[in-house]
């Protein structure tokens, strides 16, 4: 069952005199159940898409619907409606946090503004939520300071758990964690997803925790996805050159780890000024004739597996 | 046998006194060979940077140390300050983490490369900017007789660390040491720094130290690692051995804990990282381990040879 649809959604931010498109006609659905994965380098509008999925701020156009409601243009109740459904984890836990409130209070306030228990049941509830991503109940006495960044991801997972949503939008929620740590929440997270059913869109840098997780992947790139397959596929036999320069490039954990790299020239252009034709052409190892003019067209070259790229 | 080029011997690092003195290193103890690329793999609070800056005495002012850092056959750490500063930026030089942070926002790149120069050698200020500009071609940055007289601000972060590195090879150092250099990139322009700092060593033959918590790096461009944890060196290995053979049960953690397939379930290391504090009396892993005995909360164990220049700090080393 579809739970989320996101058609040609799309961000722009003026800036002086001109347009930075940071999400540009991005379209994608994801399942009950299902966790959708969302790779990109630093500034290709992943997180600003997480945002615009929870109305965190305004689309400049697109349809986002949510468990059948629209999102784009819901107000108060039914924006309310999604934010139950529909919940966030960010990337730096200690920040998410207020460093004045004990985890009770955090997790609690979340419990009785959508009234999901009274205030005689809260304790009890929020030692369930604790119990649930791995904590124990001396907890709910303490403040963010006395937990480790672990912990603290834990804690912002109860407290997102606490309004029973169907879905969760996890932005970079491994990336200011210790590697030890990250797996002990890539497993909670799996977990999570398994026994009560949560979906997930996973945002991440990390292409090795994104295969692991997500059962679609989507690669962004200034602003639009670039390639989209079920994520075994895309990471079995990549199609975007961009996605193949992506993974070759990540270092592996491996006896004989050194292979063959393709190093893109340069950096990721402004995108400000998106290059003229193919976006990613300035960069690429493969681009040849059109690429420097006429923009691919975003199609599905195979079935379940869109592209936008000359040579599919 | 030769001497290494450099040598930390019995290193020992602490932050406050008596009952709230924190040791973050402990009698540790590290070579660098000649054309050698050591690896040093820890996580937060491992000790790994403090390791790193003591090489060149940069350890903040409230940091106690005592121990031994031989470098060419002098002790660094009892060095005067004068002979100290014709060594460092000369013949150590560091690169950091945050490239905007280690550069001086109001300066021209090309002037902060400059500066390094004319510290070290008696040329002149045309001449050091010449020069300049022939480093900049030498980390690939485009067009450098431009780009030397750009800013920070006005550069990318790929291009800052390229910048860095211009200035840590400036004067041909024998050791360059580089503390998480790619950790603030993308894994585009990571892939970019690592080729180029690679090449580099092979052209210049200088040795490298790079710290770092990624072990898909490790594998790629180590000859030799350490692997650190609380303050030690639990294990180290030829980087091959490290993930063929790994004889101490954290470094076997942090290999299975990465992502692998999917629907394998990951094997995560339970708990978390002691506080320095807190740290358990014997093996200081045993809070974590998989493998802990009795005997383990006994004794701290000894880094011991379990193979052809291969040591563990586990009593169990052969067993698992």
């Amino acid at each position: 069952m579809e739970l989320l649809n996101v058609q040609n959604a799309k961000k722009y931010f003026p800036v002086g005199k001109e347009i930075l498109k940071a999400v540009d006609d991005v379209s994608f659905s994801v399942g009950g159940a299902e966790v959708f994965g969302l790779v990109g380098e630093s500034g290709c509008g992943k997180s600003t898409l997480g945002k615009l999925i929870l109305k965190l701020i305004e689309p400049t156009g697109g349809k986002i619907i949510f468990d059948g409601i629209d999102v784009v243009k819901a107000h108060r109740q039914d924006l309310a409606k999604v934010r139950r459904g529909l919940q966030i984890i960010f990337q730096d836990p200690l920040a998410s946090l207020n460093p004045r409130k004990r985890v009770l209070d955090a997790v609690g306030e979340a419990l009785i503004i959508n009234r999901i228990v009274t205030r005689r049941e809260v304790k009890e509830r929020a030692a369930y939520l604790l119990e649930k991503v791995g904590l124990n109940a001396d907890s709910l006495y303490k403040y963010p300071h006395e937990f480790s960044g672990g912990q603290r991801q834990r804690i912002c997972i109860a407290r997102a758990l606490a309004v029973n949503p169907k879905m969760i939008v996890a932005d970079e929620p491994l990336s200011a964690l210790d590697v030890s740590i990250q797996a002990q929440i890539l497993n909670l997270l799996e977990d999570l997803r398994k026994d009560s059913g949560l979906a997930f869109l996973f945002i991440s840098h990390n292409l090795q925790a994104i295969a692991h997780f997500s059962d679609t992947a989507a690669v962004m790139y200034l602003g639009k996805i670039v390639e989209m397959s079920p994520s075994a596929e895309l990471f079995n036999g990549p199609m975007h050159p961009y996605t193949e320069a992506l993974l070759s490039d990540v270092p592996k954990p491996e006896v004989g780890g050194k292979r063959e790299k393709i190093i893109l020239r340069g950096d990721v252009p402004s995108p400000i000024h998106v290059p003229p034709g193919c976006p990613f052409h300035p960069r690429c190892h493969r681009r040849f004739g059109p690429c420097d003019t006429v923009v691919p067209v975003y199609k599905e070259a195979k079935p379940g597996r869109w592209v936008s790229c000359h040579l599919w | 046998m030769i001497n290494p080029l450099l040598s930390v011997e019995d290193l020992n690092i602490s932050f406050g006194s008596g009952d709230n003195q924190l040791k973050v290193v402990n009698s540790l103890g590290l070579n660098v060979d000649y054309e050698d690329f050591l690896v040093i793999v820890g996580e937060s609070g491992s000790g790994k940077t403090l390791t790193a800056l003591s090489v060149m005495r940069l350890l903040p002012p409230n940091a106690l140390f005592s121990g031994r850092v031989i470098f060419k056959g002098k002790d660094i750490l009892s060095m005067k300050d004068d002979d100290l500063r014709k060594l460092r930026g000369k013949d150590i030089s560091m690169v950091f983490q945050e490239p905007m942070t280690s550069l001086n926002p109001v300066f021209t790149v090309g002037s902060q490369i400059a500066e390094v120069l004319l510290a070290h050698e008696n040329i002149s200020n045309k001449e050091a900017m010449d020069r300049a500009v022939g480093l900049l071609g030498s980390v690939r940055i485009p067009s450098p007789e431009l780009r030397v007289k750009e800013y920070p601000h006005q550069m990318s972060g790929g291009m800052r660390q390229r910048v860095m590195i211009a200035m840590a090879i400036a004067c041909s150092p024998s050791l360059v040491i580089a503390d998480e250099p790619t950790t603030a990139l993308d894994v585009t322009i990571q892939a970019q720094i690592l080729e180029l700092l690679g090449g580099l060593k092979e052209k210049t033959r200088m040795s490298v130290l790079l710290i770092t918590h990624d072990l898909g790096i490790v594998a790629e461009w180590a000859r030799r690692v350490e692997v650190m944890y609380a303050g030690r060196i639990v294990e180290k290995a030829s980087a091959n051995e490290i993930f063929l053979n790994p004889r101490h049960p954290y470094t076997r953690g942090l290999l299975e804990s990465l992502p692998g397939k999917k629907g394998e379930k990951l094997v995560p290391i339970p708990g978390q990282i002691p506080r320095l504090n807190e740290l358990p009396p014997g093996c200081k892993f045993t809070t974590r381990c998989r493998y802990v005995i009795e005997r383990c909360h006994e004794k701290e164990p000894d880094l011991l040879p379990v193979g052809e220049g291969h040591f563990s700090r586990c009593i169990r080393a052969m067993e698992i």
